[in-house]
């Protein structure tokens, strides 16, 4: 098969236009990463740097986004609503992390109290996810696909504005743990300990949901409802109840999502706060392949990495002014190109008419 | 017949009451009209301030300010009780605009506090302006607020003057604390896009470079961003001696924290603006703000000491921010400005004649506030400017968490007695 379609097959204006995008962006990323390497302004150590910040942003995104391809891989709905899902274990959980800095409990027994906060968003995240599912999405199982898109929308701005009015619209931030600060140096390379909790923590929680997806009963009946629901049901499986603990789980690393974020980036808990991370992890899921689990984990990774070292590879090497400020440009813009040359995403298979 | 001359009694009575304030306004001779306040109205003095969002400590600061300057006066003035009505302007051009029309829609209102933010003041200013009303705000220092010329960015226009001091002057102490006082050659400088934040670093910059220092670094941040490695490697490639970042929180909290961890900016010094000049700055940051400076308004003097004594008295807790001084201070401009134009009419209304407003506080000139001698000058890009800029300082945050009475911290140079000579 022709990398060029219009050679082969009849030829295509569409096509032609295509290709010499594809070929223009080739071109870009090359100059621009050539560019900036041989200028050598950037050490190796800083690009290390950028690096293990890239992934460890990645990874909060993995795990926000396995929420929407569990729920797009059973529904065939994108719950627009899962970054606010993540948003409420985060911005609650701060109160609890308050507390337990106030009594000293958080320094004294940094594990435990981390796993303690990780439950509590987790199940704070989880509860919003089952009522939403419960109350917003449930009665509209069966209407056109629109429905519950635009029902979701809907959904985000209620728990935003709810959660304003709880805990009030100003900023709050993480206590820092102690035990995650500082560096681990190996010559030049400084990689910071709290970024290799986030990617630890982050492949735990995803490494489970794998275990869970692939190795237990609910699993497999989570797998056979997304395969064929009414199936399923003749099975005997209750799809109500799949479906209500698909949305508890993706909930679940939602929250936890929060709490590894707090760690990371521990500023900026507020209401809003999970408005960008929610569009950035949708846009993981499609990247690596809505549906598909490691496809999910594997395009937050990505799109983490490529939004951490784009803008300084590939935009400052083009002579783009203000490289820092198009890093949402480049995530979009990968969305985008997805959309475009696989739509399917990295990962992802293209799914017949019958299940889509 | 009975019925149409019950009519035309109602018709004449219907006019001649409709054209009642018409007659007493007959006495206002003010180019932009008057307001009026029938007996036992009150006056209204309205405040367009930040009161919910990342910054509202702002807003409670300078509404502290406003009310204790009343409270001095008992809420009365030329024997009315004085109401106040508050808007939230928030810090956005968007905010500033609907609490300026909310203000411009009530003919009662005489004039307004506010607002807190650059930004926030540029969506309010045309609206007040055309209202024939008066602004003074307590917290702005954008460059562009007081300049007359529009080709050049300027919003300058007629009704708007301020208490705060200008970002030109700031900029030019902060340059030549910077190359003087940390003995930087070199400086990058990260805005945000705001009025505020851009013009302090535009002044900064140019000052910097007057002086002979080197500007290596001219960027922005998006607000909103919560990742700061992109920018923050590019200045690293530079190696610059000073960051200037007057960025508004959470974006300077997110600066701070993530520069420790960014190789190549190990020994930058960074300096902070106003917008984060609140204890809320370290506690947020942690250990990463230790070291950095911040500049923020200093204001000392015993009318100022009876000012706090009557805040705790108040308010029994400290001011969450240094700008009450300056929401006072203007407070007392405008209610100035009312007592020397008010007029009372025959029917015992009283009358402020707009335009007449807007002189009485123009011409203010050495008037003994708690931030200095207040003169508000008209010439751009100074034009509305009353500050004489003195009440500034830059500090130096000792404390990752800081407690109510540790705030503010340590003094590292008073502009108003340090001297670099």
């Amino acid at each position: 098969m022709s990398i060029f379609k219009w050679k082969t097959d009849e030829f295509s204006w569409v096509d032609f236009t295509i290709d010499v995008l594809r070929v223009l962006i080739v071109l870009g990323v090359v100059v621009g990463a050539w560019n900036t390497l041989s200028s050598g302004r950037i050490s190796f150590a800083q690009w290390v740097n950028l690096f293990a910040a890239g992934l460890s942003q990645g990874s909060i995104y993995a795990l926000i986004a396995l929420g929407y391809t569990l729920v797009y891989g059973i529904l065939l709905m994108i719950n627009f609503a899962h970054g606010e899902v993540f948003m409420a274990g985060a911005f609650s959980t701060v109160f609890l992390a308050e507390a337990l800095n106030r009594t000293g409990f958080l320094n004294e027994q940094p594990l435990l109290a981390i796993l303690l906060m990780i439950l509590f968003a987790g199940l704070v995240s989880m509860t919003v996810a089952i009522l939403l599912e419960r109350v917003a999405y449930r009665p509209l199982r069966g209407s056109p696909r629109l429905v519950p898109l635009i029902t979701a929308i809907g959904a985000s701005f209620f728990l935003q504005y709810t959660f304003r009015g709880l805990y009030g619209s100003g900023f709050k931030a993480y206590p820092q743990v102690k035990i995650l600060q500082g560096v681990i140096s190996i010559g030049d390379i400084n990689i910071p300990i709290v970024q290799i909790f986030v990617f630890c923590s982050a492949l735990i929680l995803m490494l489970g949901l794998y275990w869970l997806v692939e190795r237990t009963r609910i699993g497999k009946a989570m797998r056979a409802v997304s395969e064929n629901k009414e199936v399923a049901r003749l099975m005997g499986i209750d799809i109500d109840w799949v479906i209500m603990f698909t949305f508890g789980v993706g909930g679940f690393l939602a929250g936890s999502a929060g709490v590894i974020n707090g760690m990371f980036r521990p500023q900026g808990v507020n209401f809003f706060m999970g408005f960008i991370p929610g569009i950035k992890a949708f846009t993981a899921a499609v990247l690596g392949g809505i549906g598909n689990i490691p496809g999910a984990m594997l395009g937050g990774l990505f799109l983490g990495v490529i939004e951490a070292i784009g803008p300084n590879l590939v935009l400052a090497g083009l002579g783009i002014p203000g490289a820092n400020q198009l890093k949402d440009v480049i995530a979009f813009t990968m969305l985008v190109l997805v959309l475009i040359f696989r739509p399917q995403g990295i990962l992802g298979e293209r799914l017949s008419e019958q299940k889509a | 017949m009975t019925r149409s001359v019950v009519s035309l009694i109602i018709a004449i009575s219907l006019c001649t009451i409709s054209l009642l304030p018409a007659v007493a306004a007959e006495s206002c001779d003010d180019p932009l009209g008057c307001i009026e306040v029938v007996p036992d109205d009150p006056i209204v003095v309205g405040a367009m301030l930040v009161m919910s969002g990342a910054i509202n400590y702002l807003g409670e600061d300078t509404l502290g300010g406003v009310e204790l300057a009343l409270l001095e006066r008992d809420y009365t003035l030329l024997e009315r009780e004085i109401e106040l009505v508050v808007e939230d302007s928030l810090c956005t051009a968007e905010g500033g605009q609907t609490a300026a029309q909310r203000l411009a829609a009530d003919p009662s209102i005489v004039g307004a506090i506010g607002t807190n933010c650059s930004s926030a003041a540029q969506g309010a200013i045309p609206i007040i302006s055309d209202a024939g009303m008066v602004m003074i705000a307590p917290s702005n220092t954008s460059p562009s607020l007081t300049n007359d010329d529009i080709a050049s960015g300027g919003s300058h226009l007629p009704g708007y003057f301020r208490t705060s001091q200008n970002g030109l002057i700031e900029g030019t102490r902060l340059a030549e604390f910077a190359l003087l006082a940390l003995d930087a050659n070199s400086l990058a400088t990260v805005h945000d896009g705001d009025p505020y934040t851009e013009g302090l670093s535009r002044a900064v910059a140019d000052t910097f470079a007057e002086l002979g220092g080197d500007v290596l670094f001219e960027g922005a941040v998006n607000k909103g961003d919560t990742d700061m490695a992109s920018i923050l490697t590019e200045i690293a490639v530079h190696q610059p001696d000073v960051i200037y970042v007057p960025l508004f929180e959470p974006e300077s909290n997110f600066f701070a924290a993530q520069m420790q961890h960014i190789v190549g900016l190990e020994d930058t010094i960074i300096i902070g603006g106003a917008a984060s000049f609140s204890s809320s700055f370290p506690d947020n940051t942690g250990e990463a703000a230790v070291g950095i400076y911040v500049s923020g308004p200093l204001v000392s003097g015993e009318a100022y000491d009876e000012l706090l004594v009557q805040w705790h008295e108040e308010y029994g807790v400290e001011p969450p921010s240094g700008y009450h001084a300056h929401a006072y201070d203007a407070t007392n401009l405008l209610l100035n400005a009312l007592e020397a134009v008010g007029v009372a009419a025959d029917d015992g209304s009283l009358l402020f004649g707009r335009q007449a407003i807007r002189d009485a506080i123009a011409a203010t000139e050495d008037y003994p506030g708690l931030t200095g001698s207040l003169t508000c000058r008209e010439d751009s890009p100074f034009a509305g400017d009353c500050s004489p800029g003195t009440a500034l300082a830059v500090f130096v945050i000792t404390e990752a968490e800081v407690y109510d009475d540790h705030w503010p911290p340590p003094v590292a140079w008073n502009f108003a007695i340090d001297s670099f000579k």
